[in-house]
């Protein structure tokens, strides 16, 4: 064992309760706690009830308990909330929307929802099996070092779905990365990094992570907006898959408390950060955690032995916060007793509060019954893995921390969790005081032959648009043998699908059963930017369309949320995300999918060069995950050949705003508005249609609207195609070419269907606004004739393919 | 030299599946041979080190892929390391005529243990680098089999496969020009990778330069395979990236190898 260095010796007691105000609000930002004066004083005032100072390792556990980060308090605080026309008093934004929604549906095979580390549904035939599924940001790190940032998100985010119930055993990542354009020129404050390198930081984050640990990265996106260039924003999911008996857990008091995995260091410690301030030049010390996989694929295989002979009753991972949130969570209801001597450690010269506090990767903590600890500890010894014995829970409502039996903390469990002053935020929504740009929707005429396609082939080699096959190879998406539907697919496997198909068989080990399941995304800040509350809808309505676009049965979705977005302080940039987090209700509601797990990541703004505050647009990321009942009838979105009809479901409507068209031609216009009950009406035909195996492809509309999306299907399956724009159901029924061919109005999705199988689908989709539009041809080219009958668009597929393929490689040269 | 038949024959021949800390494909593989009639049992290096399981109670060794040990002094080396020390009856069982097959990191264990390219005096002739490429690269390959190769993996098998390869030190180097042709000369490159019409092409083909595009080794008996891509990714027709287009009707090819392991062990 090494000794690290001479920690500062303030470990003991404060003197807290005497400090006037100020001062100790100064103490509180000196050593990092983040804790606002209306929470000091709360702490304050507990400790003279009690009757002595606090010491240093209490408030550290009460700080990491209070933070942002782990009690949401913007999100479970009451806002006062205006909208312009009246105001009003939202108690709990969390609980009136998105818990709301979710209880309002009430949907049985929801088995656990926002109480435990993840989301669990139930999954397969026979109910013997449930998926438990989460989504993490890391954010934060991820801007100050991109790779051990990305690493330690999915690192975490794994161990999560791992803490989920006994533990579920993971089957499929996400990854999304929101950045600047590669290509950015512009000025960078000092010490930022260029977007290039946290491109790459967080790509090879993921893989080396992700690909070590054996779990199958599918699926995920890219978005890139200069506004990220000093907040990037990653998002890492899990999904996890557990028996239905192991969903439960419990703690019982006289149960040990044990840690398995890596020992403890001065890693990833906050306070530490700021006690830097006498300690010059060591401030990156502690700033990042470090990443090992193959620690954690230790833990992971010992803890999938050992639930499956029951050794252990609960389980929770150690995130932020360390031991001190991990045995928090586990007591919260009975109490516990720690001795930190039991802890192993990566060096001897850790303070007390930074054992308790560390958040050093890859540990969970277990509830273990006295009698089954010798195995416990000889299955993980095996692995070649960590175990120690912390101490026990009790019954006593208090959490009790020593070393060597001298005291660090001795806390009320009920103060600790319930003990926080709310703060109540305000919150502005106006809209419309933005200048208004000309309107999208070109009138057609002879000179647009070349212009629609040059436009068409601009959106296709657009970033937000382009192929990420570059990254995508770079994760080993196939470990575990059930990506049954891949993320490139197509003839030549490199077009870009909509969503993964995974058949956990492996983990199962029941092969002959065909359940299945996929997980979609729904991101685009640009809609934000002009409502953010018809932004979190038409993410809603993107992810159901990528599941639904593989064969997925959308009426047993659920949703996960995301939401990143800049100081919550700040009134107009709080009412972005309250209309956010409303779109997420009435999206819930509408499409009638419950939201079963989420996470939100705050403070996302940064000083520029210049030293202005640079907010990142408000974000979310809707992801969302179906069961495929039947993986053999799933659906990629290559044209499987020539001579079949193309049919469009959904109306297309004046819908430019914040679309790809209005950022390439400066126009603008109405933001999508979904309408979700008679979407969901569609996509259940839809669905209905794909069961009975009359779909050979489907893809869904998004950026760039009808023409990116066939040109996509055409080159992906190598057949051209004709459309007739005057066949495409319009809402109002004229509209210019340029606007049917690239509105990114929501809902719709892109059929290709045999033509001895034209009338079927009519009857399967009766009821719904749906119109065959054209069809698929030998012919390597894309066609399409305006309202008018005259060619608008003549390209050939190979063009358009190059223009999709070249964008990434050439950036990242 | 005698090939004798596995000694303990049986209905379900029992299938030992190697896994070390970092082994990430060993229950994909495990389902393979369960599915076509082996009895797979997962035995952790650890066992062999605390000499708990002997190796010749098993008809057949299968070292899975992943990243044992992290792959941190090089992929599969530590493993090989291992192998070489606590598994010492490993030669033998590959003397007696055992079927014993690795697969990507398991390839490169069973080459840095000196096991492939298989000679008399055991010692190393080939190892992995890092792809040409310069990154980790998930992608399907073709393959041409040897047609004139003992492997008993692939007997039977059609002579152009399909199959995926993930990894990113995947290029076979020889310790001389001399060694590829004894290995043409044995008829021990078991697996080339190819163009779709059967020629030995360049990147991405070959997804990562290995000399004369050998995807797998074979010992000369054909009892021991080692290869770069997955079968066990391909024994389901629903693991092809193009089944959805019709072209695949039929089940994974993958799935014919660990077949042939087994029914080999049967009769």
């Amino acid at each position: 064992m090494t000794e690290c260095r001479a920690a500062p010796s303030d470990g003991g007691a404060l003197r807290f309760t005497v400090l006037p105000p100020k001062e100790l609000k100064e103490l509180g930002d000196k050593l990092g706690w983040s804790l606002n004066s209306a929470e000091l004083e709360a702490i304050r005032s507990y400790f003279k009830k009690v009757g002595r100072e606090p010491t240093r390792g209490e408030v550290e556990t009460i700080a990491q308990t209070w933070s942002e980060h782990c009690k949401h308090k913007t999100f479970n605080g009451p806002i006062r909330y205006s909208d312009g026309k009246k105001t009003q008093l939202i108690r709990s934004l969390f609980a009136e929307t998105i818990v709301k929604a979710t209880q309002g549906l009430s949907k049985p095979w929801c088995l656990s929802v926002f109480k435990d580390n993840a989301g669990i549904v139930s999954f397969g035939k026979g109910g013997r099996w449930a998926l438990a599924v989460k989504v993490e940001t890391h954010n934060h790190p991820c801007a100050v070092e991109p790779y051990g940032g990305a690493e330690t998100g999915i690192g975490g985010v794994i161990r999560d779905v791992l803490g989920a119930g006994l533990g579920a055993k993971p089957v499929l990542n996400t990854d999304t990365f929101c950045l600047a354009r590669p290509d950015y020129a512009g000025a960078l404050p000092e010490g930022a990094l260029h977007p290039v390198r946290t491109l790459r930081g967080v790509v090879a984050g993921v893989r080396d992570y992700g690909n070590r640990m054996g779990i199958p990265t599918a699926g995920g996106g890219l978005w890139f907006d200069d506004d990220y260039r000093l907040n990037p924003l990653v998002f890492c999911g899990t999904v996890g898959v557990l028996p239905t008996w192991a969903v439960r857990k419990e703690v019982k008091p006289g149960d040990l408390i044990v840690a398995v995995g890596g020992p403890t260091g001065r890693d990833g410690l906050h306070g530490a950060t700021f006690s830097s301030a006498t300690l010059e030049g060591e401030s990156d010390r502690t700033a990042v955690q470090i990443g090992h996989p193959l620690n954690e694929k230790r833990v992971l295989d010992a803890m999938m032995i050992a639930r499956d002979r029951k050794l252990y009753r609960a389980v929770t991972d150690c995130g932020a916060g360390g031991f001190s949130s991990a045995i928090g969570e586990l007591a919260k209801d009975c109490g516990a007793r720690v001795e930190l001597s039991g802890a192993p450690v990566k060096c001897s010269d850790l303070e007390p509060w930074e054992i308790w506090l560390s958040e050093a990767q890859e540990r969970m903590v277990l509830a273990v019954p006295r009698k089954s600890y010798a195995e416990l500890e000889k299955l993980f010894h095996a692995e070649g893995t960590g175990c120690s014995i912390l101490g026990e829970f009790t019954d006593s409502g208090r959490l009790v921390v020593t070393l060597k039996g001298a005291p660090v903390a001795d806390l009320d469990m009920g103060f600790l969790h319930d003990g926080m002053p709310k703060v109540e935020r305000r919150a502005v929504w106006t809209n419309g005081s933005k200048p208004k740009p000309r309107p999208c929707g070109r009138k057609s005429g002879a000179a647009d032959r070349g212009r629609l396609g040059s436009i068409l082939i601009r959106m296709l080699g657009h970033l937000n648009v382009c192929s990420r096959e570059w990254v995508i190879r770079q994760y080993d998406y196939e470990v575990q043998a059930g990506t049954v539907i891949k993320p490139l697919q197509g003839l030549r496997h490199d077009g870009p699908g909509d969503a993964c198909v995974i058949w956990p068989a492996a983990a199962t080990g029941e092969w002959e059963d065909l359940s299945g399941f996929s997980v979609g995304h729904g991101l685009n800040p640009s809609y934000g930017r002009l409502d953010p509350y018809w932004m979190a809808m038409c993410c809603a309505d993107e992810a159901l369309r990528n599941l639904l676009c593989v064969g997925a049965d959308i009426s047993k979705a659920v949703f996960l949320d995301n939401f990143c977005w800049a100081s919550p302080e700040v009134p107009e940039q709080l009412g972005g995300l309250v209309r956010a987090a409303l779109g997420c209700h009435d999206a819930a509601k509408g499409y009638s999918v419950p939201f079963i797990s989420g996470k939100d990541s705050l403070y996302n703004q940064s000083r520029d060069e210049k030293g202005r505050d640079l907010a990142i647009p408000g974000t979310v990321l809707i992801t969302a995950m179906a069961p495929v009942q039947d993986i053999t009838r799933s659906v990629t979105m290559d044209f499987k050949g020539p001579g079949n009809s193309l049919f469009l479901v959904g109306v297309t409507k004046d819908e430019t705003g914040g679309s790809l068209l209005s950022q390439m031609e400066s126009c603008g216009g109405e933001v999508p508005k979904p309408d979700p009950k008679a979407a969901i009406k569609a996509f259940k035909a839809v669905a209905g249609a794909i069961s009975k195996k009359l779909v050979l492809s489907a893809h869904d509309l998004s950026e760039g609207g009808l023409g990116v999306a066939v040109a996509e299907m055409a080159f992906s399956g190598e057949s051209g195609a004709t459309i007739e724009l005057d066949q495409v159901l319009t809402s109002p029924a004229m509209l210019p070419d340029e606007t049917t061919l690239f509105s990114e109005s929501p809902s719709r999705v892109l059929l290709e269907v045999s033509p001895k199988d034209d009338v079927a689908l009519m009857r399967a989709l009766k009821g719904v606004p749906a119109r065959r539009i054209g069809s698929t041809t030998a012919n390597p080219l894309i066609k399409v004739s305006g309202f008018d009958g005259s060619i608008v668009l003549e390209t050939l597929l190979v063009d358009l393919k190059t223009a999709w393929q070249k964008t990434l490689p050439e950036l990242l040269k | 030299m005698m090939v004798s038949k596995p000694a303990l024959r049986g209905k379900r021949p029992k299938v030992l599946v190697l896994r070390a800390p970092g082994t990430n494909c060993d229950m994909e593989t495990a389902l393979a041979f369960k599915r076509v009639g082996g009895e797979p049992e997962l035995v952790s290096i650890a066992d062999f080190k605390a000499a708990k399981v002997r190796l010749m109670e098993f008809s057949v060794v299968a070292i899975p892929g992943g990243f044992s040990y992290g792959d941190d002094v090089g992929a599969g080396k530590i493993l090989a390391n291992q192998v070489k020390l606590y598994m010492k009856e490993i030669r033998n069982f590959v003397r007696l005529g055992r079927p014993v097959i690795g697969i990507c990191n398991g390839f490169q264990a069973l080459v840095k243990a000196g096991l492939l390219p298989f000679s008399a005096a055991g010692e190393q002739t080939a190892s992995f680098t890092a792809n040409d490429s310069g990154r980790f690269e998930s992608r399907w390959v073709h393959l041409r089999l040897n047609t004139q190769s003992m492997c008993l993996w692939t007997q039977g098998l059609p002579e152009m496969i399909e199959l995926p390869v993930a990894h990113g030190e995947g290029k076979l180097v020889l310790k001389s020009p001399r060694h590829l042709e004894e290995l043409k000369k044995n008829k021990s490159i078991a697996l080339q990778y190819v163009s779709d019409d059967g020629k030995l092409l360049g990147y991405p083909h070959n997804p990562n330069g290995s000399v004369f595009n050998i995807a797998g080794l074979t010992n000369p008996e054909g009892n021991c395979l080692g290869l770069m891509p997955h079968p066990e990714r391909f024994t389901v027709r629903h693991h092809h990236p193009n089944w959805t287009r019709q072209t695949f009707m039929k089940e994974g090819v993958g799935l014919e190898m660990f077949r042939n392991a087994v029914k080999y062990c049967q009769s």
